[in-house]
Parts: C-alpha cells; structure tokens; sequence
C-alpha cells in the first residue's frame, strides 16, 4: 500500500505524466460528444496512426538527446523515398515481402549514413546538412515514383490494417519498438552515453565516450526507424505518395517535446513519446468531432502545443 | 572566421553562379535577363532577414513560410479591400512576434517547439482568410515590384537597399550591437542592466515585419495568393542565412551575407531552370548546390584559421 502511493505520488512528477492526462482529455471530450460510442473504433485508430509518429518520433528523440542543435529535418524524404523504394521493388509481389522490408531498412541505412557524413566530413550544422540531404533524397523519390502508385502485396497491406487480439499490428510494432528503445536509452550504456554527450560533450568527450561513434549510430538509428515507417506507412495507405511523409517534420519534433524529453538535450524518456503520439492524434480528432473546419483545427493545434510546452517549461523551471 | 572572410564566400558562390548562368545562357546578361533570374529574390531576401533576427539572438524560427504566407492572405484579402483593417492585423502580427518573443525568454521556451506550434497557428489563419487561392494584388504594392528603374532591375536594387539598411540597423546601431549582444552572451548583456526579455521582444518584433514586407513583396510579384504559396521559405531562409555566413549559435549573423545567400538560392532555382533539367531533379540539385557551397566554406574556415572549427 505504501509503496503504492509512493509511486503513484512520484508518477504525477514524470515529465510524461501531462502528455497522457492531456491524451486522456481529449479523448474524453470527443466521447462526450458521441455520447460513448465509438470509442473502441477511436482508440484503435489512435494507436495506428500514433505508431507511425510514435516510431519516428523515437528516432527524432535519441538525436534530440544528443543536445542543442541535433535534429533530423530529413526523416519525411526518407520515409516517402524508404516507401516509395520498396513498394516499386515488390511491385505487389507476396513473396518479395520482407525482402522489400530490407530494401526499406537499406534505404533508412543509407540515407542514414550520408547525413552523418555531411555532418562530419563537411563539419556542417545537422539542421542545415539533412536539411539538404532531404532535397536530394526527394528528388530521388520523385524520379523512381513518376505518379505512378503501385500496390503493396496483399498480404502487407491486410497485415498494416488488421489486428492481432483486437490490438492493431502496426501499435504492436511501434510499441515494441518503443520497449526496446526504452531499454536501450534507460539500462543500457549507449543510452548513458548519449545522454552524457546531450548533457556535456566536452566531458564526455574526455571521459572516453566514442563520440563520433556515438553520432553515427544515432543518425542512422533514427533514419532506419524513418525507412520502417515509410515502408508501414505505405503499406497502410495502399501505396506510396510523394507527401506522404510532409506532417511527420512537425509531428517528429512534436512529440518528442509533449513528451517531456528536453528540446536541450541530455535529458529524454521513452513513455512520453507515445504520449505526445497519442495527443496529436486525439486532439485532431476531437476537434475534427467538433465540426471544426480545418483552419481552426490548424489553430487549435498550434495553441495546444504552445500550451503544453509552456506548461511543461514552467515545471522545469522550478527545479 | 573573421568578419571580412565571413563576406567573402558568399560572394564569390554568388559570382561563380552568376558566371556559370552567363556561361550556359549568354543572353541572360541583359537587363531582362537578370529581371527574369532575380524575379522573386526580393521575398525571399526579407525573408531571409527576418530569419536572420531570430538567428541572432539564438533562436530558431520554423514558422517564418507558413507566416509569409499569411501575410500574402491577408495583403491580398484585407489590404486590398480595406487598407486599414489590413493594416491593423499586419500590425498585430507583428506584436504577437514581439509577445512570442517574450515569452519563449520568460518561460525559457525551446523556440523551435513555440515557432512549430506558431506555424499550425499561422497556417490555420491563412486558411480561414483564403480557403482557395485567390486575391488580388494592391496597385501600389504591384506597381512597385513592377517598376523598371534604369540600368539595373528592380530585385538588384531592393536588394542593396534592404541590404544597406539592415546592415546599417543591426551592425552599425547601438540596438543592433546590443541585440547581437543577446545572442553573444546573453548574461553579460542582462548583467549591466539591459531586459532580456525587452530585447528579445524587439528581435522577434523585427523578424515579424520584415516578414511581412515579405509577405506583401511577394503578393506584388504574384498577383494573388494562397494559404501554402511561401511554405519552403522555411528551409530557404535558414539556408540563406547560413549560406550568408550566419551561425546558428553566438550573435554571429551578417545582414549583407544573408541577402546574399538569398540572392544565390533564387538564382540557383532559376539556374537550374536555365539548364533544362528535368523538373524531378530540380529541388534535389539545389541540396546539391546548398551542400557544395558549404564544403568550400569549410576549406575557407581551414584556411582562415588554420584548423577546423567545430561544425
């Protein structure tokens, strides 16, 4: 019992805590305006569409955490160019499946790897080096796609919209991922180590971390995580398009803040990412239930977000 | 990198894509030529200072499009129809910048997260103001885009005067010196007395009318308007800005550069328009471009200072 309260008491002072209460809210509100129904049918498509922000918000966030200026402006080229790839290379092919998903990875891995050398061979700022690596790999996407829209195979395309024991597939794979990378950022080394380079690099630096190794992993990390949701995402739409990946910029950076991660660096945590996953969802289609034209939802939102991270900030200022 | 070499990169990129323009399109050396390749370099040079204030004092602003083009909403609804509602909600634009500015430093706000969550907001209002594209264009303001000045074209000559002028307020004023001074060593600044948050309020203030100047150049030259037609302006003006040898940390901005670095994306867009080359490769060659211009000032920066700075 005590240590029930304990811990309840310590929940509330996460700084995920907000993200879900304010998720909670929304999804609240918008029963309240269909009196209760349909509430199975909106959480379940919450959870789909939170997985993809939820799976490339992580990748976002373990680059945020590696301090003031570290952000991926490239992960919406890489997921259309990741989609568009490896739907072209199974061409609607059943038994191309998973090799399409390694053409997916490769393309994550790839594009991974060249922002990471832009970083460090041409020693430019990572906004401005993925920045432009964005352009090139769109430009790429538009040259393979040519407004054609191929299928994904059948069985993918059944697999990103169904559900295993009422849970959708793709929140499976997305919060499986986020188990793991829970796991990698909270007991393991290299989540010590990049909150360390996040928090003083200059220290960590001398104390012997890898630093270089450290930012080449988390670089490709988060785009191979940018490649899988390109390769979901398609499969759940029922083929690629060339802005399919255009609301995740915002959405990526996004949920890493209402989650309580510090946009600083050094300081991040996984719960919050499907939290702030799950809000952006709710929040739209609560307003959207509201009969909300798409101006002042657009507003809406943006109010929203102020408000959540001048919430947050003011905690943090306290401490 | 000193001030003077700060300088000299964007200019010689410049030049050497003026050259190579010149090379494969002889004909573009005219007076109409250059009117055609800088057509709408001068939006994109307001914009870029606009982005080159919030830069200065260490911020970053992600909402610099979406608020272009609600400003274009607005000069081609509210500004042509009634100047003076028009007028009143450019100026209150620009108070909500200076408030945003205030704040992100009293709240001690990630500005990138604030300016994100401004651009749904700004989208949103462009949207209400103009669901479908449309407008039309004050005379004024179209006659004065449209106007033939001898000798040189009218985008050539904006330019100098909005790069004369900016560079005049924020590297020759005490203000200037001061809110440079913010993003330099912002304790230093608030030590010997000065309102941190007074100043940032004027950064961003700033940043909010040259981006509405912005806004209405760019409704001059197009006529008409839509709730997404400045979206890239985003990543254009960061890229100018950097282009212009601005650093995203330490007061350290040049208003000449950043007009430059504007000059040269607008001319890399027309350029590769000039080449013929396919539609599909023309955003991916202007990465290309972007990332080459940097890699030769990394060998600047080598040289200049003898080793390698931190990126």
């Amino acid at each position: 019992m005590n240590t029930l309260s304990q811990s309840l008491s310590t929940t509330w002072r996460r700084p995920w805590f907000w993200a879900y209460v304010a998720s909670t809210a929304a999804f609240a509100a918008t029963l309240l305006l269909t009196e209760g129904r349909g509430g199975g049918e909106l959480l379940s498509a919450a959870f789909t569409f939170a997985a993809f922000s939820a799976i490339v918000g992580i990748g976002q966030m373990f680059i945020i955490t590696l301090g003031p200026g570290n952000v991926d402006l490239s992960i919406p080229a890489t997921m259309t160019l990741a989609g568009t790839l490896s739907l072209k290379f199974m061409g609607g092919d059943a038994s191309l499946i998973l090799p399409g998903l390694a053409v997916a990875l490769g393309v994550g891995f790839g594009a991974g790897v060249f922002n990471y050398l832009l970083i460090r061979l041409l020693r430019i700022p990572p906004i401005i080096a993925t920045l432009s690596a964005s352009f090139i790999y769109q430009s790429i996407a538009i040259w393979s796609n040519r407004g054609l829209r191929i299928k994904p195979p059948q069985a993918l395309s059944d697999f990103a919209t169904g559900a295993t024991l009422g849970v959708p597939n793709v929140a499976l794979v997305g919060i499986a991922i986020a188990i793991v990378a829970w796991f990698i950022l909270e007991r393991s080394l290299y989540g010590r180590w990049i909150s360390a380079i996040g928090q003083n690099m200059r220290a960590a630096r001398l104390s012997g971390i890898p630093v270089q190794l450290m930012f080449a992993s988390t670089f490709i990390g988060a785009a191979v995580l940018a490649g899988l949701t390109g390769y979901l995402l398609a499969s759940f739409s029922g083929g690629a398009a060339l802005n399919m990946g255009a609301e995740y910029l915002l959405i990526s950076i996004a949920v890493v803040v209402i989650g309580g991660s510090s946009i600083a660096g050094g300081n991040s945590n996984v719960p919050g990412i499907w939290g702030g996953a799950l809000l952006m969802f709710l929040i739209v289609s609560m307003l959207n239930s509201y009969g909300l034209g798409a101006g002042v939802r657009l507003i809406m939102t943006g109010v929203i977000i102020i408000t959540i991270v001048a919430a947050a900030a003011g905690k943090e200022g306290s401490r | 990198m000193n001030g003077k070499f700060r300088i000299l990169l964007p200019v010689i990129s410049l030049g050497v894509l003026l050259a190579a323009v010149f090379y494969l399109q002889p004909r573009a050396m005219s007076y109409f030529g250059l009117n055609l390749l800088f057509n709408l370099a001068v939006p994109i040079a307001l914009a870029t200072i606009a982005q080159m204030m919030i830069i200065m004092v260490n911020d970053i602003d992600l909402s610099v499009g979406t608020f272009v083009s609600f400003v274009a909403c607005v000069t081609a609804t509210f500004l042509n129809d009634s100047p003076l509602i028009g007028v009143l909600i450019l100026g209150a634009s620009i108070l909500a910048y200076a408030g945003l500015g205030a704040l992100i430093h009293l709240r001690q706000l990630p500005a990138i997260v604030v300016t994100l969550g401004m651009s749904f907001v700004w989208g949103g209002l462009a949207v209400l103001i103009l669901p479908s594209p449309g407008g039309a264009a004050p005379g004024w303001i179209r006659t004065l885009m449209t106007v033939k000045p001898p000798l040189v074209p009218m985008a050539i000559v904006a330019s100098v005067l909005i790069a004369a002028l900016t560079h005049l307020l924020i590297m020759r004023s005490a203000t200037g010196t001061l809110l440079r001074g913010v993003g330099g060593n912002t304790k230093a600044v608030a030590r010997s007395g000065w309102e941190i948050a007074k100043l940032k309020a004027g950064a961003y203030g700033l940043a909010g009318f040259f981006g509405v100047l912005s806004g209405v150049c760019l409704v001059g030259l197009t006529t008409s308007a839509d709730a997404n037609i400045a979206l890239r302006y985003t990543l254009l003006s960061i890229a100018g800005v950097i282009l212009g040898g601005g650093e995203f940390t330490g007061g350290r901005v040049s208003p000449v550069g950043a007009v430059l670095g504007a000059l040269t994306l607008a001319l890399a867009g027309s350029f590769l328009s000039f080449m013929r080359l396919s539609p599909d490769w023309q955003i991916g060659a202007q990465g290309a471009i972007l990332i080459l211009v940097l890699a030769v000032r990394l060998i600047f920066s080598r040289k200049t200072s003898g080793q390698g700075g931190a990126a």
